[in-house]
């Protein structure tokens, strides 16, 4: 003997490699079913991803705000008459700022805060004069809120003194480059001459046209917030947590705490929509799968009758006789989970040569997350399982008189 | 008393139980088997044989009556006691092989051994292969049953019904198709292991050329055992 396999182990092995053509027909329906999940799910995980990663690439995953203005004069009791307009340009400051960042670093799940002090103001050069928005922050915060350093096509992401970096799309619209000056000028005439010391490219034309990075106190002058930060930026470890973490944020300081899961509702809505066809669509597979292991071992099961008869009046119990064949759908499954997550490697490959950015990138990588291969074998084998045990209790059911007498 | 390796008490076996349609197959036997005895089981077609042997391999259950294999009643057993009680004390040779086609011939024979101990062992592969040799099999070990003709597949069979050192063999006409020639050989050789190993054996058989050759004769006549039934002093 060159196997020492256990007893259900041979019988199974023996068994599928004895009914050859069924044994092949089942593994090449769960190899392409599995493909086809296992290629789906790591398509729309890998697309779904770089859309979010997108629109995070300019944008915290929580800010904290001051109250608005609307909110603070509604929680004010006192008389109706006496509202004052606020000053139209004036920006206000988050109260205890340090407090607030303090705090919200300690909240669970947030990984990095960033002051910013942020507002409105003129860029101009010679004739030249564009309307920008001036972000005062700490660079080296700020770089784990934005990732600037994939963005910098000049300079690094560094500030100080009177050192700005610019978008490239306004550094053409001024026609300045690395190491010219720009005035800046804001609402109530404040103004500094600002060395440019960077450029960056944040794949979004309007921010490269309107964003001037300077060092936080440069911006609380400029725009006469001395000590303040108009808003605080966070990162959070999980970015679908971020509406919790903002809630409860929100809850904890009285302060307005949006997350980007709120100013992107509508694309998320989208994401989500495409998850739920997505899941129909995997479970319609599995369930085809499910069905196509059951019908193909209860027809070997009905074929098998004698040599089940035979192992039974050997000693057999109905127990392992149920065990070769559970054996059987988990094994369909494994192999053809291996197989398939094979092919949807394959096909990830050639689909990601053919599938391209309008710049000649590829639209996905040709990778294959392991989680997803892992989940996929164990479902498979779960299936595979499940879709054997009305078959395996027929066998053990089976009576082995009958089988024999024929 | 008890030297008897198959003791059966008032046998009673209906089919049907449970339909409008109750056939009674056996009325009531009782019978005595010693251990190493030599006995033929003979009868018209129908008049229950196989229905008796399966019985006494506890492959059925009777209707009515006890049943004892080398002195344990296997009335009260459940499933796995009556597996274990089988497979301690018996070896099956019947009618059509009934060999594994997906095995080869030394694997059929290291089957019960395999089912036994879990696993195939050396020791089962070598008991094996010494009894393929002694049946006359020696270089078709690894021969599929459909590549072996009638009466290797029965010799096949024969070896592994002694897999086990089996004290019964039970043989339900383990030359009903085979020649005649061939049929002499397949008898002789259970003769020899009766001899060699002293099991006892119940063969059914159609051949009274062959039941002449044994030690008794068990006649079955429509569920009832006539003649020398009872052992030595039967009536
Ligand atoms: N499972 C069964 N259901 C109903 N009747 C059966 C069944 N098995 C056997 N019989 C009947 O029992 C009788 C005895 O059968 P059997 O023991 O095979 O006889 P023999 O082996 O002597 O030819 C026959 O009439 C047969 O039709
Ligand atoms: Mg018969």
């Amino acid at each position: 003997m060159r196997f020492r396999l256990p007893f259900e182990w041979m019988v199974a092995l023996r068994f599928l490699r004895e009914g050859r053509m069924q044994t092949i027909l089942i593994l090449a329906g769960v190899t392409g079913g599995v493909a086809v999940i296992v290629f789906l799910t790591q398509l729309i995980s890998q697309l779904q991803a770089s859309i979010v990663d997108r629109v995070l690439g300019s944008q915290a995953h929580v800010v904290i705000r001051p109250l608005e203005e609307a909110n603070s004069r509604a929680l004010d009791p006192g008389g109706s008459s006496a509202i004052v307009e606020p000053r139209a340009q004036r920006l206000k400051s988050i109260d205890q700022w340090e407090a607030v960042m303090r705090a919200a670093a300690e909240t669970p799940g947030v990984v990095a805060v960033s002051p910013v002090v942020s507002g409105p103001a003129f860029a101009v050069r010679g004739q030249a004069n564009k309307s920008v928005a001036l972000l005062g922050v700490d660079a080296e915060r700020y770089r784990r809120i934005v990732r600037m350093d994939d963005n910098m096509t000049r300079g690094r992401f560094e500030v100080e003194g009177t050192h700005a970096l610019i978008g490239i799309e306004l550094a053409k619209d001024l026609g300045v480059t690395l190491g010219d000056k720009i005035r800046v000028v804001t609402a109530d005439r404040r103004d500094e001459q600002l060395t440019i010391t960077g450029l960056f490219d944040m794949g979004n034309k309007d921010l490269n046209r309107r964003w001037v990075f300077v060092t936080l106190k440069l911006a609380q002058s400029l725009l006469d917030l001395p000590g303040g930060v108009s808003n605080i930026d966070l990162t959070v470890n999980d970015i679908f947590a971020a509406k919790d973490v903002a809630t409860r944020l929100q809850a904890a300081t009285n302060l307005t705490v949006e997350s980007w899961m709120t100013t992107n509702a509508q694309l998320l809505a989208a994401l989500r929509n495409q998850t739920v066809s997505n899941n129909l669509i995997r479970s319609f597979v599995t369930i085809i799968v499910a069905l196509g292991i059951a019908s193909v071992l209860v027809v070997s099961v009905v074929q098998k009758q004698k040599e089940i008869g035979i192992l039974r009046a050997m000693g057999a119990s109905s127990r392992r006789i149920m065990a070769v064949f559970l054996l059987q759908g988990g094994l369909v499954g494994l192999v053809g989970a291996l197989l398939g997550t094979g092919l949807a490697i394959t096909l990830l490959q050639v689909f990601s040569h053919v599938y391209r950015n309008a710049d000649g990138s590829p639209l996905f990588a040709a990778r294959l997350e392991p989680r997803f291969a892992l989940l996929a074998a164990l479902v498979a084998l779960g299936v595979g399982l499940l879709a054997a045990v009305i078959p395996a209790r027929r066998a053990a059911k089976m009576d082995p008189v009958q089988a024999i007498r024929a | 008393m008890s030297s008897a390796i198959v003791e059966l008490k008032g046998i009673r076996k209906s089919y049907g139980i449970g339909t409008p349609v109750v056939t009674e197959v056996l009325h009531g036997i009782d019978l005595l088997l010693e251990e190493g005895e030599f006995a033929a089981l003979i009868g018209p077609s129908g008049s229950g044989k196989s229905t008796l042997l399966n019985l006494i391999g506890l492959l059925e259950h009777p209707t009515a009556g006890d049943i004892a294999i080398a002195g344990e009643s296997a009335t009260h057993l459940d499933e796995v006691g009556l597996t274990e009680l089988r497979g301690r004390n018996i070896g099956f040779v019947f009618q059509f092989h009934h060999l594994l086609p997906a095995f080869t011939a030394l694997e059929n024979v290291m089957m019960p051994a395999i089912i036994r101990d879990g696993a195939p062992t050396a020791r089962a592969e070598a008991t094996a292969s010494e009894l393929l040799h002694k049946v006359g099999l020696a270089g078709h070990e690894y021969k599929k049953p459909s590549q072996l003709s009638g009466g290797q597949q029965q010799r096949v069979a024969i070896a592994r019904s002694l897999a086990l050192s089996p004290r019964l063999i039970l043989a339900d006409e383990p030359t009903g198709n085979l020649d005649t020639h061939t049929a002499d050989e397949i008898f002789e050789l259970l003769r020899e292991f009766n001899r060699e190993r002293g099991s006892a054996c119940l063969i059914v058989t159609h051949d009274p050329r062959l039941a002449a050759r044994c030690d008794r004769r068990i006649e079955l006549v429509d569920g009832r055992i006539v003649g020398a039934g009872l052992g030595g002093d039967g009536g």
